[in-house]
């Protein structure tokens, strides 16, 4: 089967991927020297921790691991002075420590308890049968990617943001861009400054008149505690990290479940089955190659390694995943494993904010669709994966039914 | 019953450490809330020692859960 793949040439090992898989390269750098050394896309040298022990502990580790120092010297980034800085950064969690993480971060854990999840549960059943109703309509063939994967995050992060909806073809297709790291630097940071001028329209226009989504609740019950520019930063990285990863979860899910039938029969058939198979499948792609580089704050040492202090670390996400030392034949994707402990979403302080509704949306979307279309089947050659991205995914996959 | 008496366990949860996550809630929601703050809440200090709690205690991304000795 032929498959196109898109990527540039020069990915750091840990952005490497061999269709579901991380590159062998990935595999053998953990089982050899542990840590490595990679040239990130934005042409800085960064330490690469691959274990999931390490990557775990490295994880819970804020005060060594530090996500607050901005990253310098990368080739190609445009001169900004300290204001603008502080201002693009401002509402960001991923970008900040504690204290001033805890902080930032009180203010939104309210808004993603697994009670409130509940409570939204009903309206992402509507929103997935809508777009299920669509494609019907319309008719195989389909691009799952874009009639299902993206549309369904988006929508649901729109009406829980309280994002106009008929503003997404912009979003979507600014984060998509702004996320690529075949894009220049030079015009992703123009995209950032676009994306918050975009999300500073929304909430000056909450600020006059709050609405009654998370954006308005934000201005509402904490217009006094934050800044406008953070309210700006946090909408914006809801915003973006609420639809890009769910999306990808869905389609490349979708694809990997379509080439195990037995595993799909499973899910679709039995509701026991949903939670573990959403747990696994988030394991087994592990999508966010790394999430944030940290810097270290002092001189550390893993397996025999000493990092000077200063330096910058990434997390391969995928190669702590598949590690055999955590977890028993972990290339093999089993969705009765039920085992826990994934780093999909991370761990430690930044853990995924937003995985109480990302395993909500991912619960409900696979088992609908699947049942909604019992024949579902990949037109072959059309599953396009993308590797130069933040998020991996695919870009394209054709169905029918 | 002396059986069901050292089959439980003393957990202590952290509010200040806890960052909402809710892992213990999915992981064993009889024994963990989380209050409209999103923090945990123990609905019983002394539940008894299952896979639901162990599991809690260890995927608790923020380190907030811990289990006490007897
Ligand atoms: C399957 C989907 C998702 C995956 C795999 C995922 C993955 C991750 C990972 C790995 C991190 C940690 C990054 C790091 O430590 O450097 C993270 C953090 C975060 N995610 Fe997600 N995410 C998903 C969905 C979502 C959704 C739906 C939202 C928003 C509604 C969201 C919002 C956030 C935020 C705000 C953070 C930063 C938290 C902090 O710094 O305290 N994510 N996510
Ligand atoms: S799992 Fe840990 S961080 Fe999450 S709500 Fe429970 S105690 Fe808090």
């Amino acid at each position: 089967m032929s498959e196109t793949t898109t990527a540039p040439t020069e990915l750091p090992v840990y952005m490497l991927r061999d269709g579901f898989d991380p590159a062998p390269e990935l595999g053998a750098l953990r089982e050899t020297e542990r840590v490595g050394r990679a040239r990130s896309p934005f042409g800085i040298d960064v330490w690469v921790l691959t274990r999931h022990d390490d990557v775990r502990a490295a994880l819970a580790d804020s005060a060594r691991f530090s996500n607050a120092a901005p990253v310098r010297g990368v080739p190609g980034m445009p001169k900004m002075d300290e204001a603008t800085i502080r201002r693009m950064r401002a509402g960001n969690p991923l970008l900040v420590d504690p204290p001033e993480h805890t902080r930032l971060r009180r203010f939104l854990t309210p808004e993603f308890t697994v009670r409130r999840m509940r409570r939204l549960e009903p309206r992402i059943h509507e929103i997935v049968d809508e777009r299920l109703d669509a494609m019907q309509r319309s008719g195989p063939p389909a691009d799952l990617i874009a009639e299902f994967a993206l549309p369904v995050p988006s929508l649901v992060i729109c009406e829980l943001l309280g994002v106009p909806p008929e503003d997404r073809a912009g979003f979507e297709h600014r984060t998509g861009r702004l996320l690529n790291m075949s894009i220049p630097v030079d015009e992703r940071m123009r995209l950032q400054a676009e994306s918050r001028a975009y999300m500073s329209g929304l909430v000056a226009r909450e600020q006059r008149e709050p609405g009654e989504a998370m954006l308005g609740m934000l201005v509402r019950e904490h217009g006094d505690d934050l800044s406008t520019d953070e309210l700006i930063g946090i909408a914006n990285i809801l915003l973006i990290a609420g639809h890009e990863t769910t999306s990808n979860m869905l389609g490349l899910g979708t694809l990997a479940l379509l080439r195990h039938p037995d595993q799909l029969a499973l899910l679709r058939d039995d509701p026991d089955a949903v939670g573990p198979a959403v747990e696994e499948l988030l394991r087994w792609l592990s999508i966010v190659h790394t999430g944030v580089v940290r810097t270290t704050t002092t001189e550390v040492e893993i397996g025999g390694t000493r990092i000077p202090a200063g330096e910058l670390v990434v997390f391969a996400l995928p190669a702590a995943n598949r590690d055999p030392g955590a977890t028993t034949d972990p290339d093999r994707l089993d969705v009765t494993r039920g085992e826990v402990g994934h780093l999909a979403f991370g761990h430690g302080v930044h853990h995924c904010l937003g995985a109480p509704l990302a395993r909500l949306e991912m619960r409900v979307a696979y088992p609908a669709l699947l049942r909604r279309f019992p024949g579902l089947a990949e037109v072959p050659g059309t599953a396009a994966f993308r590797s130069f991205h933040v998020v991996y995914g695919l870009t394209e996959l054709q169905v029918t039914w | 019953m002396s059986d069901a008496e050292t089959a439980t366990v003393r957990v202590i949860a952290d509010r200040d450490v806890c960052i909402g996550a809710g892992m213990c809630v999915y992981a064993d929601d009889t024994v963990f809330d989380q209050d409209d703050d999103g923090l945990v809440v123990l609905l019983v200090e002394e539940p008894p020692d299952g896979e639901g709690v162990r599991r809690a205690v260890q995927t608790c991304p923020s380190g907030a859960l811990r289990l006490a000795g007897r």
